[in-house]
């Protein structure tokens, strides 16, 4: 699998690399500032970036900026993002084209190196990686709305991993439930939510983050 | 027409409402001014020739002071020309005795707006004057409207205007014309009259170009002395944060790599855990650093400036915020992260106390300033002077010349205005903040 990386600190630019290597993903490009990263994914057309937010020159969210900006010249393109701090504001934007393939994750993250590897793989097969933070705050603040309050703490707890962007399969293997429990569970959640139901697990996340987002 | 008619009603009410307020004026400042001026007089002679002065000049000095306050209030009330009071605040004093009687003295006759004061009082006869005079032609102008009809029937040998004797009714039928003109003059002089008045009144009770600067310099003084205390508080707040949080953590993570460096080939099932371990320690020491860079300088307030970060902020409110954020440009970077904290501060009293569904927050430049408002639809009876919230917001922009006003009546709603006078730079420079 191709990646394109966009990291300013050698250290981390390094570990990254070496890390994606183990995992047998190819590095194409990895870049260390803003300017030169929009041009990198256009050429490359990479199966995924990985993204930080803070580049130079400015210092301020070039990284970000430019991933939106390729997925806008190339939809879908699959980006994830890292940051030291994440924020509601910049995965409202990231997710606003809800072609899916995005991810948004703390760089603590990357020491729990197999579920990073796998939310590398998610985002480049087009699913999602939301940071349990952002999901966390997401829930918090809706929490004691009207339809979210008549979810059972268990399904409040599925519907977070679902916002994160896994799968049935992890999901249930993470509450150590089978898979169809956690399937009955989703039913509910959407039927209590009002939202149409659907088999894909992507679509079924993005309906869920367009809900929680709105 | 009715436009016409609407205007000559406003301008004679104006006259005359000008007019009353000069009477008013001119008579009691001049009756309190006179009895006044003659007791200070005497307390001050009292002062050099028995002593018994320095008793009786603060005890004077109190009504001096009140009614020099109350002219001010009504300047600014009827005229809108703001006359601050200019006295040097009060030095921490003896409460009784002869010790705190002189010191009284000598902060009161010390003080250079003290005597200029006295020499309102002085000009009294001139407040009189200038007071009654459009009353008075106002009243003159009415008297020549209505010699015909009354003051004729008992009077003989009526004058009225320049010279006119007035010994027939057809005589008196022509000064009603002379008042009607006498009238408008009246009515047309009053409010000019009234605000010249109030003009040559600051002249002696507004705050001298020394007392202005002496004013502004304690102001100054002040604020920075808080502002320092606010830092260092800080500074003491983010170390022992460090300290106890962060520092320990690692340490312990240290630990527990040299241990699981140890056992990697005896127990690898043992060193395992402890690299997992270290890992968690890792993770609370980068969450727990996350939560001080906030508290220090929010990371998207360097990346999207105030109205990004504002933005953010009500995301992670549990009440919808509407924000609406117009500037073209940025603010200096530390006005900027007092804008922002003292906006983070209204919207988490809001949340705290207001039982508000909805808040808003807009913020504009008008060219010299910030204005921000953050309003709530919450139950109202916030009081300033209580919480430390407000405190501190206030504190924040008093570094900058910035103010707070907070209304808040029972029942609500509650709105926080701020001012925060600073230039914006343009769009495009943006400031460079450290490395993420």
């Amino acid at each position: 699998m191709r990646v394109v990386i966009a990291e300013d600190l050698a250290l981390l630019r390094d570990g990254l690399i070496r890390l994606l290597d183990a995992y047998d993903f190819e590095v194409v490009e990895a870049v260390d500032n803003g300017p030169s990263l929009l041009p990198a994914l256009l050429r490359h057309r990479p199966d995924v970036a990985v993204v930080d937010v803070r580049l130079p020159p400015t210092f301020t969210d070039e990284g970000l900026q430019a991933a939106i900006a390729a997925r806008e010249q190339v939809p879908g393109l699959p980006v994830l993002v890292l940051s030291q701090h994440v924020e509601q504001l910049y995965a409202r934007e990231l997710l606003s084209d809800r072609t899916g393939g995005v991810g948004y994750l703390l760089k603590d993250r990357v020491s729990h190196v197999s579920q990073f590897v796998d939310a590398v793989k998610r985002v480049a097969a087009g699913g999602t990686a939301l940071d349990p933070e952002v999901v966390g705050q997401l829930l918090a603040r809706r929490s004691a709305e009207e339809p979210l309050k008549a979810l059972t703490p268990r399904e409040r707890e599925v519907l977070g991993l679902m916002a994160e962007g896994r799968s049935n399969n992890a999901i249930a293997s993470r509450l150590f439930v089978t898979d169809k429990a956690v399937g009955k569970h989703i039913n509910n959640i959407f039927t209590k939510l009002g939202l149409p139901p659907s088999d894909d697990d992507n679509r079924r996340v993005l309906a869920v983050l367009a809900y929680l987002n709105g | 027409m009715d436009r016409v008619n609407g205007e000559l009603t406003a301008w004679i009410r104006q006259g005359l409402t000008a007019s009353v307020r000069g009477f008013w004026i001119g008579v009691l400042f001049y009756v309190c001014g006179v009895v006044l001026l003659v007791l200070s007089i005497i307390s001050i002679s009292f002062l050099a020739l028995f002593g018994a002065g320095l008793f009786l000049v603060p005890l004077i000095m109190v009504p001096v002071r009140a009614l020099a306050n109350e002219r001010r209030k009504l300047a600014g009330q009827w005229s809108g020309v703001e006359i601050p009071a200019p006295y040097k605040p009060r030095p921490p004093m003896a409460p009784f005795g002869l010790v705190g009687a002189w010191q009284r003295c000598r902060w009161l006759l010390g003080d250079p707006a003290t005597w200029r004061d006295l020499l309102w009082l002085l000009c009294s006869p001139l407040t009189l004057a200038l007071g009654i005079l459009p009353a008075a032609v106002v009243g003159y102008g009415i008297e020549g409207i209505l010699v015909m009809p009354t003051v004729l029937q008992f009077v003989d040998g009526y004058h009225y205007g320049p010279g006119w004797l007035i010994d027939i009714p057809l005589e008196g039928i022509a000064a009603i014309p002379q008042g009607m003109l006498v009238l408008a003059l009246g009515l047309a002089i009053a409010p000019a009259l009234l605000r010249l008045h109030d003009r040559f009144t600051k002249q002696l009770l507004g705050p001298t170009r020394q007392a202005a600067l002496d004013q502004r310099v304690r102001v100054l003084t002040r604020t920075r002395a808080e502002t320092v205390d606010a830092q260092a508080a800080e500074l003491r707040r983010i170390e022992r944060d460090l300290h106890d949080g962060a520092q320990a953590r690692l340490v312990a993570l240290g630990m527990s790599l040299g241990l699981a460096e140890d056992l990697v080939t005896r127990d690898p099932i043992a060193a395992q855990k402890l690299l997992a371990e270290a890992r968690d320690a890792s993770e609370r020491a980068l969450s727990e650093l996350r939560d001080l860079v906030r508290g220090i300088h929010p990371p998207v307030l360097a990346e999207r400036g105030l109205d990004g970060a504002v933005r953010a902020l009500a995301l992670t409110l549990p009440i919808p915020v509407e924000v609406d954020v117009e500037l073209g440009g940025r603010p200096q970077a530390p006005v900027e992260s007092a804008a922002y904290f003292a906006i983070a501060e209204a919207l988490a009293n809001v949340v705290k106390h207001s039982h508000a569904t909805r808040a808003w927050v807009l913020v504009r430049h008008d060219g010299r300033g910030l204005g921000m408002t953050v309003s709530d639809d919450g139950v109202g009876g916030a009081d300033p002077a209580g919480g430390t919230g407000l405190r501190g917001m206030e504190r924040r922009l008093a570094a900058f010349d910035g103010t707070v006003v907070v209304s808040s009546p029972p029942g609500g709603p509650t709105v926080v205005t701020m001012e925060l006078p600073c230039e914006l730079s343009s769009p495009k420079t943006l400031p460079s903040s450290g490395t993420g």
